[in-house]
């Protein structure tokens, strides 16, 4: 049975989703779509752990073995990736249900299919994880995208229909950029699995169809995990939304696809032809600066909050790639330690703002005003992400932020690393705006006094919370696995 | 010579940025949709053509071929083909939906909706 974990990985959600569009609408069917995630869960731990334990764990898809039947391959990369967003797909799942049945606009007769198209979406992202072709990463990455698009288009706001559209739109045209890529890939090497891409490369690395099929790849991936000046889907998407949702894609969604960009740049082309050849890194820096800079700036003059949590995740994928453009151990470190870190903190601060929501409606500043004093735990959960994105000392945020500037100062740009600070204030601006209207100015007129948020929302928020605060004490999850992953990637190390 | 032995490539080449530019270009939600599609499908004779030698026949051993195309790239982009399928069906629902929202399938005029919307 153990040695079926990868394929279980993705197969238990995908046969669990038709069964719960199947089920009537009720406790069962989120009691079935609950015991799946959980069960992805254990299935994603017990792999790292294997994975810690024995090194690489290679799994022949029906038995055809690698070259030409489907390989999944877990390494330490893979299992900490499918840690965290098994790991997010189960809390947001427990905070789900409270959601689904009060506050979406959706017949109740449609329930479980919302249970379903989740499951479909953890299905296709967990798939582009663990999968080891690459053919296979474009399947899961639509499966996961058109799950994705469905599950944005439920919001309340009729503008989750425009901005499920537009992100459809530029979804596809990324994914077809993807797809181009691959193809030349294919017509250069005849392969498609992962590492046997990686042996044939060299040979025909410098040749046009290559290099092309690195700059379609280079689009389509930056397209999906909404690399500044590609993310203008993404503030909209995140916004109207409902807020299970948010918090499941904006922990999840663009972490897989940054995961994606690691595995294409470092395994299959190599850091030596990507950043060495290529000079990928001359061109992501600046555009991780720009975006880290712009879209905090963007965020502090946001008045719906969400938003502002949206443009902050523009922001937040910048320090990965940030990272990522450094190419050393401690950068890479720095980026897939975020990767962890970000999914907690931003899943902590939108199901705080989904607590918000359900009892207030809204999720605007003004209508926000003396909330805190009104949900004091709800607030509390919202402090603490807030504090993580910041990333003051003690809490997860701080873990990545400070290696973050070690490898900036390594490589001796000191300019980025008084950047990394200085955008990390702009943090401190917009967090504090909500935490200041939410705590020191009175209630509106004409709002509801309506206590604080239901218990079964209150666990899942406060269980992301407590996260926050547990890796940034104990790192040698978020810090630890990351730097043996980064190892992984950049091929240094055991 | 050689230009014109490409040709399929080059139909590639020209579906393909015909596609994307009707995407950016259009402000109708369904013709932007129709854009994507040629976009796709390009991508479908990319991945057809890359298969197929001249003179090759289908893969199947019966001693009398000796040159056979390549199956790999079609049955990739047969799963390509469904997808693309998904992606329309779920648009055009999407365009459905915000027609009835909006009343207008413009992407001006929705906008033009959402602004005062936002005042």
């Amino acid at each position: 049975m153990t040695e079926h974990l990868p394929v279980l990985q993705v197969v238990v959600p995908l046969i669990a989703a038709p069964l719960c569009a199947l089920l009537r609408p009720g406790r069962a069917v989120w009691l079935l779509a609950m015991v799946t995630c959980a069960l992805c869960l254990l299935i994603a731990a017990l792999l790292l752990d294997r994975v810690l334990a024995q090194g690489v764990i290679s799994y022949a898809m029906g038995g055809w073995p690698a070259p030409w039947g489907i390989e999944y391959r877990v390494d330490a990369a893979n299992a900490y990736m499918l840690l965290i967003v098994a790991a997010i797909g189960a809390v947001v799942m427990a905070f789900a249900r409270t959601v689904v049945e009060q506050r979406i606009r959706l017949p109740a007769s449609k329930q479980p299919w919302f249970y379903a198209t989740y499951l479909l979406c953890l299905t296709g992202l967990l798939g582009m994880i663990v999968t080891g072709d690459a053919f296979n990463v474009f399947v899961f990455l639509e499966i996961s995208s058109l799950s994705s698009y469905v599950l944005i288009s439920i919001g309340r706001d009729r503008r989750a229909l425009t901005a499920a559209y537009q992100y459809l739109i530029m979804g596809t045209i990324g994914a077809t950029f993807i797809l181009i890529g691959i193809g030349f890939l294919y017509v250069m090497t005849g392969t498609l699995n992962m590492a046997d891409l990686a042996a044939r490369l060299p040979a025909v690395a410098d040749t046009r169809t290559v290099r092309a099929a690195f700059a379609f790849l280079t689009i389509g991936i930056s397209l999906k995990l909404a690399l500044f000046p590609l993310h203008l889907w993404l503030p909209n998407a995140y916004a109207y939304a409902p807020s299970a949702v948010t918090a499941f894609l904006a922990a999840t969604a663009t972490k897989v696809a940054i995961y994606v960009l690691l595995r294409f740049f470092f395994t299959i082309f190599g850091a030596q032809f990507s950043f060495g050849t290529m000079r990928l890194d001359a061109i992501l820096l600046p555009l991780a600066l720009a975006g880290i800079f712009s879209a905090s700036v963007v965020a502090i003059f946001q008045t719906n909050v969400k938003r502002m949590l949206a443009y902050s995740s523009v922001a937040q994928i910048g320090y990965m790639i940030l990272g990522i453009s450094l190419v050393s151990v401690t950068g890479l470190t720095a980026a897939i330690s975020h990767l962890f870190n970000h999914a907690l903190m931003k899943g902590t601060l939108f199901m705080a703002l989904g607590c918000v929501s359900f009892r207030i409606g809204a999720v605007s500043l003004d209508r926000m005003a003396g909330v805190g004093r009104i949900m004091p735990w709800t607030m509390g959960a919202f402090v603490i992400g807030g504090l993580s994105l910041i990333g003051v000392p003690m809490t997860a945020g701080f873990v990545s932020k400070w290696y973050l500037i070690l490898g900036a100062l390594e490589r001796g740009w000191w300019p980025v690393a008084l950047l990394v600070l200085f955008t990390s204030l702009l943090a401190v601006v917009y967090i504090w705006r909500v935490v200041e209207t939410a705590y020191f100015q009175p209630a509106p007129e004409g709002r509801a006094t309506t206590g604080e948020a239901p218990l079964a929302l209150l666990v899942p928020t406060w269980t992301l919370a407590l996260a926050n605060l547990y890796f940034g004490l104990d790192t040698s999850l978020n810090a630890g696995v990351a730097r043996r992953a980064a190892e992984a990637l950049l091929g240094v190390g055991p | 010579m050689q230009i014109l032995g490409l040709y399929n490539y080059w139909i590639f080449i020209v579906l393909m940025m015909c596609g994307f530019y009707v995407v950016i270009s259009r402000g109708n939600l369904v013709k932007k949709l129709v854009g994507l599609n040629i976009f796709q499908t390009s991508v479908f004779i990319l991945y057809i053509s890359m298969g197929k030698i001249a003179g090759g026949t289908a893969p199947i051993l019966t001693g009398m071929a000796t040159i056979y195309s390549n199956p790999v790239p079609h049955v990739l982009i047969l799963t390509a083909i469904v997808v693309g399928i998904a992606t329309t069906a779920l648009g055009l629902a999407l365009v459905v939906r915000i027609h009835e929202a909006y009343g207008t399938i413009e992407e001006d005029e929705i906008h033009a909706q959402s602004e005062d919307e936002a005042l």
